[in-house]
């Protein structure tokens, strides 16, 4: 494969639209992929993420717009398309009912391999995704971390030029959470265009290189990871008091320390605020310190502070001025309190 | 289990390991279309290997049928049940088969939902291919229901005229008119959304077919109108066919009717499924 110069777009996509009967999936979604990099699809629970995904891997129609794959048109050169790409989707795409050397060498035989060599190029990729104690079998007994690896697996027996990785993560434990961003990462060194769709903008944080911001089908905010902290913020500020008497008082405080606005939260013990120092992480950890030193003085007990970074609903509410629908946040914690 | 947990806890992603296998290696021909319904009807046999009990169907169904309606009808229409089974059996056969290949259609809706599909849609293959191997592996669970019957139906007394290529001959025709019907299926697993209504719509539609039909019974004995739905039924042409070549008397007119429908359905359905299928 010869090296693509950066300049390359992997995708190009102009006002995408796609129905299913009333609901607008895709309203108009733009997108610019360069070629050799991970591009992060950041949304909620039926942003049209998965959509997107779906048209620019051909297996839905787009109702308007156009979109373009290395520059061969998802509609009209889908076959084009389909050669150079490979599609991890959300729930995984391997057959259950057969075991993971099954699985692969099936799909290396549809590739064009003839058996011998479709079985060796299936062995070496269970032995480098450390799956050769589970070839054996069947996908359907594998957990949710073993099937991911082999998902990915499947999708590199060509190695593709784009790789499409719907919610790679999504229900996965956070050990097997960190094997998929490692994998993700070789294959990114190795040249392959990533695009990644994610709930979570840690996973968008630690691996995209650009991020889409995407809400009710259309791109709402795009930029580096960077770019999109430093416009929502560069970090929040949670507390819980031991009062809830003290809430107002608090909340004023607050206010006042980081020259911002407070929300109160649905508990009444806690408030939110963001920091809204210009991108610098100094600045803005010493204003959370500030803060808290002035809630001290004033005499109010805070039991819990944290301070961190944006999450995704802060996200949403800084672009949209209302929360993330079908909050990803609580399903995370739910998830994380489920592995403990 | 406690594989899968040693497995989860050992794996440590490696850079170089990953990059090996990412090496860049010349890209294999695309398969022919041949080769890739191979591949899909491979797969169809794995299936049945590792969930056997999905024979149940093509084996105790046609057992119970057999036994049943040769029994049941036997002694009142033929006088006994051995002359009646010489009439019966190729029909019963047609029948059993013909029900069975409903389960393409149902099989298909199942497999739609899977993540498995998405990623057959999205590879560079002949687009029917995942069909048509699935189809090619049904074929063999028909085969296997055709010769329970078979062998029921020898061990009962059925003596077919035509011995043994009259045999292979109707069983040939019975093959090839299913393979085409499955056609019809696939159609109805692509547009319906639930198995349940896949099979629903598929007794609906099997049922006259195949009971206002010449399995049972000779057409004569019938009224006039439902002697004229019973000509045109094209599971009459079939049952003709197969019974004639069976009986060592191939009926040449009913021979060339099932072929010209297998014809048709593969055309007109097989066309209308894949429509369906590029459009999903």
């Amino acid at each position: 494969m010869q090296k693509r110069q950066t300049t390359d777009l992997a995708i190009e996509a102009e006002g995408l639209v796609r129905a299913f009967g009333q609901t607008r999936a895709l309203d108009g979604l733009d997108l610019r992929v360069p070629a050799g990099t991970v591009y992060g699809l950041l949304g909620p629970n039926g942003a049209g993420k998965t959509t997107t995904v779906r048209v620019l891997a051909t297996l839905l129609r787009p109702d308007g717009g156009r979109a373009r794959v290395f520059g061969h048109d998802v509609v009209t050169e889908a076959d084009a398309v389909r050669s150079r790409v490979s599609l991890t989707g959300q729930f995984a795409s391997l057959d259950e009912d057969l075991t993971g050397r099954e699985n692969l060498t099936l799909l290396g035989r549809l590739l064009g391999h003839a058996k011998p060599a479709a079985r060796d190029r299936a062995d070496q990729l269970l032995a480098a995704f450390g799956l050769t104690d589970a070839a054996d079998r069947q996908v359907k007994k594998y957990s949710g971390g073993m099937r991911r690896r082999l998902d990915i697996a499947a999708s590199i027996l060509n190695t593709p030029d784009l790789l499409f990785l719907d919610e790679p993560t999504t229900g996965l434990d956070p050990r097997s959470r960190n094997q998929v961003w490692e994998i993700v990462r070789a294959l990114v060194a190795h040249g392959t265009t990533v695009l990644l769709t994610t709930q979570y903008l840690d996973e968008a944080d630690h691996l995209a290189g650009r991020i889409a911001v995407v809400d009710h089908g259309r791109v709402i905010a795009e930029g580096t990871p960077g770019e999109l902290k430093a416009s929502i913020g560069s970090g929040t500020v949670h507390l819980r008091l031991r009062d809830p008497g003290q809430r107002e008082q608090a909340q004023r405080v607050l206010a006042e320390a980081l020259n911002t606005t407070v929300q109160p939260n649905s508990d009444p013990f806690a408030l939110t605020a963001r920091v809204t120092a210009e991108g610098d992480d100094f600045v803005a950890s010493e204003q959370a310190s500030r803060a808290l030193h002035a809630l001290s003085a004033a005499g109010i007990v805070v039991d819990e502070f944290a301070f961190g970074q944006p999450s995704l609903d802060e996200v949403f509410l800084a672009l949209t001025e209302r929360p993330a629908p079908g909050s990803a946040e609580d399903t995370r914690a739910e998830e994380m309190e489920a592995v403990r | 289990m406690t594989a899968a947990t040693q497995t989860e806890s050992t794996y440590v992603p490696s850079a170089e390991v990953l990059g090996a296998v990412l090496a860049p290696e010349e890209r294999p021909q695309r398969p022919t279309a041949l080769s890739a319904s191979i591949s899909f009807g491979w797969r169809a046999l794995l299936k049945i290997k590792h969930v056997p009990e999905q024979l149940f169907d093509v084996t105790a169904f046609p057992i119970i049928m057999t036994l049943m309606f040769t029994y049941l009808f036997g002694g009142a229409l033929a006088g006994s049940t051995r002359e009646y089974l010489q009439y019966l059996l190729p029909g019963i056969m047609v029948t059993s088969v013909v029900m069975i290949t409903m389960y393409t259609g149902v099989g298909l809706n199942a497999d739609r939902e899977k993540g498995v599909f998405d990623r057959f849609r999205s590879m560079p293959i002949w687009r029917p291919a995942p069909l048509v191997g699935m189809i090619l592996g049904d074929i063999l669970r028909y085969l296997l229901a055709g010769m329970v019957i078979l062998v029921v139906g020898l061990i009962l007394g059925f003596r077919p005229g035509g011995g043994v290529p009259g045999v292979l001959a109707g069983l040939g025709l019975l093959l090839i008119y299913s393979f085409a019907f499955s056609w019809v299926w696939t159609l109805l697993g692509l547009i319906l959304r639930t198995e349940r209504s896949v099979m629903g719509v598929s007794m609906l539609v099997l049922f006259p077919l195949t009971f206002l039909s010449n399995v049972f019974v000779d057409p004569i004995t019938m009224p006039g109108w439902l002697q004229a739905f019973v000509k045109v039924n094209p599971i009459t042409h079939l049952v003709d066919g197969v019974r004639s070549a069976m009986a060592g008397a191939p009926n040449g007119s009913a021979i060339m009717w099932l072929l010209l429908e297998s014809a048709a359905f593969i055309v007109i359905f097989g066309y209308l499924t894949m429509r369906r299928y590029n459009r999903l």
